[in-house]
């Protein structure tokens, strides 16, 4: 990794210079757009760069505020580059993604990705049955599969029938993620320790899945700034490269309701997951610390299965023994994930993962180098392999 | 009760499922049979294809039970049961839907107690629907 020649494509040739974020909280008064340029501004500050200096966007297909509302109210320059990635959750990563391989290819140099939600105090996207997806408007909502959580959990019964995985490998998850954010001010559960006793006794929600294994519903927003190598040497904090980035969309895969192919528990991870070790320098066994996506629980097996990190069926061992948290096989979600710090569409695993690689996390990983950081698993997702070493 | 928001693809399962039929479409060429329908077939690109009879039985091959918050129907029925069912006749379409004590049963009607992985279960069609009893209750 130390020397470019003869390198080509993405690795290592852009990087994360700056992040923000707003705080973090079931509801906040600003709206959507405010808190977006809040995000912004903030992320542009931290890598000690201009607003008149973007030239690139990258968001959601679900975000609601677009590039002319932020670009015209921050004050961005001429844009070369925009994009917006769909599937909520699993567009994440790939908001970075698109815009590394835009300054990469030369299309810009400077580029902002960002999210901004309203989920905390806005109203729940499944109870609005007028703009559902095709497939389950026709095939699983009428019956009562009505929300993420339910479609998940049909997955996740599958999964702990097939391989023994047991509601206390989901508890280690939540765990983890809990003891994180026990640590990290900015967490909406900062102060909330969770015990496997108030685990195993809370409400259901769509079993097997109890309201611990569903990941927090926050208003919030937060950004990244990316540039090119070259200029990131330049920028106020040490440079965290992208590695290797990869999106995911499986063949004969369903989304969420991916019920009928020969093999419904291998989702996107895997499709991600060979694209970006094939491009990487690095294995699973190199990475320090990571931040996998987890609206549900039992995502996080699933992903450390797709990512190379055990083999199939075992990850819900793998949870054991500690292995999620701080000193652990792999810790995870170190600001407190989705689960515990903010449910943000996995944008604040993100910057958790910038924060680790420049030594400034809540629950530093001591000496953390590589951080991989994943999207949804379960829709078409996106990954990111992130180091500070280049 | 949200109604199935029927497309031309999916058209056809419902006008055989209103006569008490469960059917599958397959392809007319190579005689795959895939599910969700959709205007071609991912194996060999042929846009002919055929509705095929099924014998209506399966397997559970997962469920789950759903407490609120739901819409407001579905709540004042919960917690009740999703199935997935793998047919007997096609393992790879899994029919999501609810298994109910009898036809035209409410969703919550049969205890989630008594579902089990891997249960026989055996079509039946209330109002159109397709919904599922145990084959041996």
């Amino acid at each position: 990794m130390t020397d470019r020649k003869g390198l080509h494509g993405l690795k290592d040739a852009t990087a994360v210079v700056g992040i923000g974020q707003t705080p973090f909280a079931k509801r906040l008064d600003e709206d959507e757009k405010t808190l977006a340029c809040r995000a912004v501004l903030a992320a542009l500050d931290d890598a000690g760069i201009a607003p008149g200096e973007v030239d690139a966007l990258a968001s959601f297909t679900m975000e609601e505020t677009d590039e002319v509302e932020l670009a015209k109210a921050v004050g961005l320059g001429d844009l070369t580059f925009f994009s917006k990635v769909g599937y909520g959750g699993g567009g994440s990563c790939a908001t970075v993604a698109h815009l590394a391989a835009a300054i990469a290819s030369g299309q810009a140099s400077v580029g902002v990705a960002w999210r901004s939600r309203k989920r905390g105090s806005g109203p729940r996207p499944w109870t609005n049955t007028t703009v559902q997806l095709p497939t389950p408007a026709q095939w699983t909502r009428p019956f009562g599969l009505l929300r993420p959580a339910d479609e998940i959990a049909m997955l996740t019964r599958r999964y702990m029938h097939e391989y023994g995985a047991t509601r206390d490998h989901l508890f280690n998850v939540a765990l983890a993620c809990r003891n994180r954010a026990n640590q990290n001010p900015a967490a909406v559960m900062y102060d909330r320790p969770l015990t496997r006793e108030m685990y195993m006794t809370s409400r259901w929600i769509s079993e097997p899945l109890c309201l611990f294994d569903n990941c927090l519903e926050t208003d919030g927003a937060l950004a990244c700034v990316v540039v090119s190598r070259e200029r990131a040497r330049d920028c106020a904090k040490t440079p965290v490269y992208v590695h290797s980035a990869a999106q995911g969309l499986p063949a004969q895969h369903h989304g969420m309701v991916n019920y009928w192919n020969d093999d419904p528990l291998t989702g996107p991870a895997w499709t991600a997951a060979r694209h970006l070790w094939k491009h990487a320098d690095i294995t699973p066994e190199d990475v320090d610390v990571a931040q996998i996506y987890d609206a549900f629980t039992a995502l996080i097996p699933l992903s450390l299965e797709g990512y190379g990190f055990c083999g199939r069926g075992e990850g819900g061992a793998f949870t054991e023994g500690g292995a999620l948290e701080i000193g652990g096989r792999l810790p995870v979600n170190t600001g407190g994930g989705g689960l515990s710090e903010a449910y943000v569409h996995g944008f604040n695993l993100i910057t958790e993962g910038v924060k680790q690689l420049r030594g400034t996390s809540t629950a530093q990983v001591p000496g953390a180098a590589t951080c991989l950081v994943t999207a949804g698993e379960g829709v078409p997702t996106s990954a990111l392999l992130l180091t500070n070493r280049s | 009760m949200l109604r199935p928001a029927i497309d031309t693809d999916g058209a056809p399962f419902w006008e055989y499922a209103a006569r008490g039929e469960l059917r599958v479409q397959a392809c007319a060429d190579c005689h795959e049979p895939r599910f969700p329908p959709r205007p071609c077939c991912p194996h060999c690109q042929s846009f002919a294809s055929e509705w095929r009879p099924t014998n209506g039985r399966g397997r559970i091959w997962s469920y789950v039970v759903p407490h609120p918050p739901l819409l407001p129907e579905y709540a004042a029925q919960a917690p009740y049961n999703v199935v997935v069912v793998e047919l007997d006749d096609a393992p790879r379409v899994r029919i999501v839907g609810n298994m109910v004590s009898e036809a035209g049963a409410p969703l919550g009607s049969l205890p989630p107690q008594r579902i089990r992985i891997g249960a026989r279960v055996q079509a039946v069609f209330a109002d159109g629907v397709p919904q599922w009893v145990l084959e041996r209750p």
